[in-house]
């Protein structure tokens, strides 16, 4: 068995009378694509987000690698390996792909103090962008300013913007939602090849590629969990489908 | 823009400004010579802002403070018989920078709007402080009798050497935002602009980063004051005057902001404007402003937008 990579405790968090998360205990191992599933509203984009940082939990506790990052807001996070994709892509929309990745890799690169020589001349910064963008499929685009890239394009480009400062953890916030079917296919393709290499947290509605892609499942609900299991246990269990038959068509 | 047009627009531009000493001898009109000394000089200050307000996306609303300072030092520098521009004009930036400093720490956790009210509260203080000082002036400033010396390296009491010094600094300065803002620095402050919660993401925190650029700034816009208090002979409160900081600001803009010309493209536009409607009626104020309404309308991307090369820098 793996050792656990991301463990949370007890994760709390309220805006006004609405507990988007309750108390949710979670696990992730080393290596594993966990999954997060539930009906809209249920707390999944929250849930998140308090692992990103991007949040902070009103009680509860985060252990990454066995550290307490609790209180660590998210660039602090980024630095010690999480990366996360968000629900509206957030590229730079105003620098090619190629300088979005670039860019990435700088941030993995130590301190941006560096005030002289031109970053678009660095080959350490440029080649494994490059590179990068060659493996989601992005490379003939390298030069395309990133707000003319066609939606599905975006994506993978924050999908490579993530991979490229290396992290541990890869959190996706539905990163193929708004695709269609060629693109969302791809996706997936390329989430499969990461698969085992890449530890990987992730936020869904599309169940294919749930059930296609994760290890685990957990399932989220009125912001707790309400089970959390393999992909078949997920399927077979009753509170499961009753969550998802009252709430959710999918 | 391909990079012939870039090599033909900035040759072209330094060609024409290093020409314009000899071109005004032979018509005697000095009037010229010292209005493109002042247009050079506010180009310095607006590279400065435009560094973190077009690259950056901090609006600042108290860059005059910067002028100020600089300005000052040479003044006070100059009361008391210290004349010599070696200790001067690093003086002017040094001050500047600590003051940017001190003013950047504070205003730079504020964004949007409370960072523009912020900056002009500090300016505003910065004013009051100068019309208090009696010693020097006040409200009505002093003359400074001599200008900065050199020790016989350049003598700025040569109008035309004068000229050089002020086209020289302007081009180092272009020179050196261009190189900042491409740097790993000035991506770490572009992506902050562009999109925070993503830099954020990715393991950056803007703060610091923003606070440098911010120093640089000032201590750049210091020895821009530094040398309009030697172009004036003069030094008043109103070099931090509130409506100062707007004309840099919309030198900034209307030459185009985060691009490398605009900044002079800006300020020569907004002096030369100024003083050729001042010369021709004393209401210049009711048809510039107008006017400056109708380019920011139609010239989106400012005057470098619309000039072939001008762009990058």
């Amino acid at each position: 068995m793996a050792d656990a990579l991301l463990q949370a405790y007890g994760l709390c968090k309220s805006f006004g009378a609405l507990r988007a998360s309750d108390s949710i205990d979670f696990e992730l191992l080393e290596g594993e694509t966990h999954a997060v599933i539930g009906p809209n509203g249920a707390g999944k984009t929250t849930f998140i987000s308090l692992l990103s940082g991007d949040l902070r939990p009103d009680a509860g506790a985060i252990r990454f690698a066995g550290e307490d990052v609790t209180s660590l807001r998210s660039p602090a996070r980024a630095r010690t390996g999480f990366a996360r994709s968000f629900q509206i892509t957030s590229i730079y929309r105003d620098f090619t792909a190629l300088d979005n990745v670039a860019f990435a890799v700088q941030a993995h690169a130590g301190h941006s103090f560096r005030f002289w020589r031109p970053a678009r001349e660095e080959s350490a910064l440029r080649d494994p962008a490059r590179r990068m963008l060659e493996e989601v499929g992005l490379g003939a685009r390298a030069d395309v300013p990133a707000a003319k890239l066609a939606h599905g394009e975006q994506r993978q480009l924050e999908v490579a913007m993530a991979l490229a400062t290396e992290p541990r953890l890869l959190l996706l916030d539905e990163p193929v939602a708004g695709m269609g079917s060629d693109e969302s296919q791809r996706m997936v393709e390329f989430l499969t090849r990461l698969k085992g290499r890449q530890s990987i947290i992730l936020v869904e509605h599309d169940m294919d590629a749930v059930f296609s892609l994760a290890d685990r499942i957990s399932v989220l609900v009125y912001g707790r969990i309400i089970a959390t299991g393999t992909p078949q246990e997920i399927r077979a269990n009753a509170d499961v489908r009753r969550a998802y038959l009252g709430e959710d068509a999918e | 823009m391909g990079s012939r047009a870039r090599v033909v627009f900035w040759s072209a531009a330094i060609v024409l400004l290093a020409l314009l000493p000899p071109v005004v001898a032979a018509l005697k009109e000095p009037f010229y010579l010292d209005l493109m000394r002042r247009v050079m000089i506010f180009a310095i200050a607006a590279i400065s802002l435009n560094l973190i307000l077009g690259y950056g996306g901090l609006v600042s609303f108290g860059h005059a403070a910067y002028l100020g300072i600089g300005g000052y030092a040479v003044g006070i520098l100059a009361f008391y018989g210290v004349y010599s521009g070696w200790l001067q004009w690093p003086l002017a930036m040094g001050a500047s920078a600590l003051v940017a400093l001190a003013i950047g720490a504070v205003s730079i956790r504020t964004s949007g709007i409370y960072f523009i009210m912020i900056t002009l509260a500090f300016t505003q203080m910065l004013y009051f402080l100068g019309v208090s000082l009696e010693m020097f002036g006040g409200d009505d400033g002093m003359r400074i009798k001599t200008r900065s010396q050199f020790s016989g390296l350049v003598d700025l009491s040569d109008p035309v050497a004068f000229y050089y010094v002020v086209l020289v600094l302007m081009l180092a300065s272009m020179y050196l935002v261009h190189r900042l803002v491409n740097s790993r620095f000035g991506m770490v402050l572009r992506a902050a602009k562009s999109n925070e919660a993503r830099s954020r993401a990715i393991g950056f925190s803007p703060y610091l980063y923003r606070l440098a650029a911010f120093v640089i700034a000032g201590a750049l816009c210091g020895l821009a004051g530094a040398l309009l208090a030697n172009h004036t002979a003069y030094i008043t409160p109103d070099f931090m005057h509130w409506t100062r900081s707007g004309e840099i600001m919309f030198m900034v803009i209307l030459g185009g902001i985060a691009t490398g010309a605009g900044p002079l493209l800006g300020a020569a536009v907004l002096l030369v404007v100024e003083s050729l409607l001042a010369g021709w009626t004393e209401h210049w104020q009711a048809i510039l402003g107008p006017l400056l309404i109708l380019s920011v309308i139609f010239f989106r991307r400012g005057l470098a937008g619309v000039l072939p090369g001008a762009r990058d820098g």
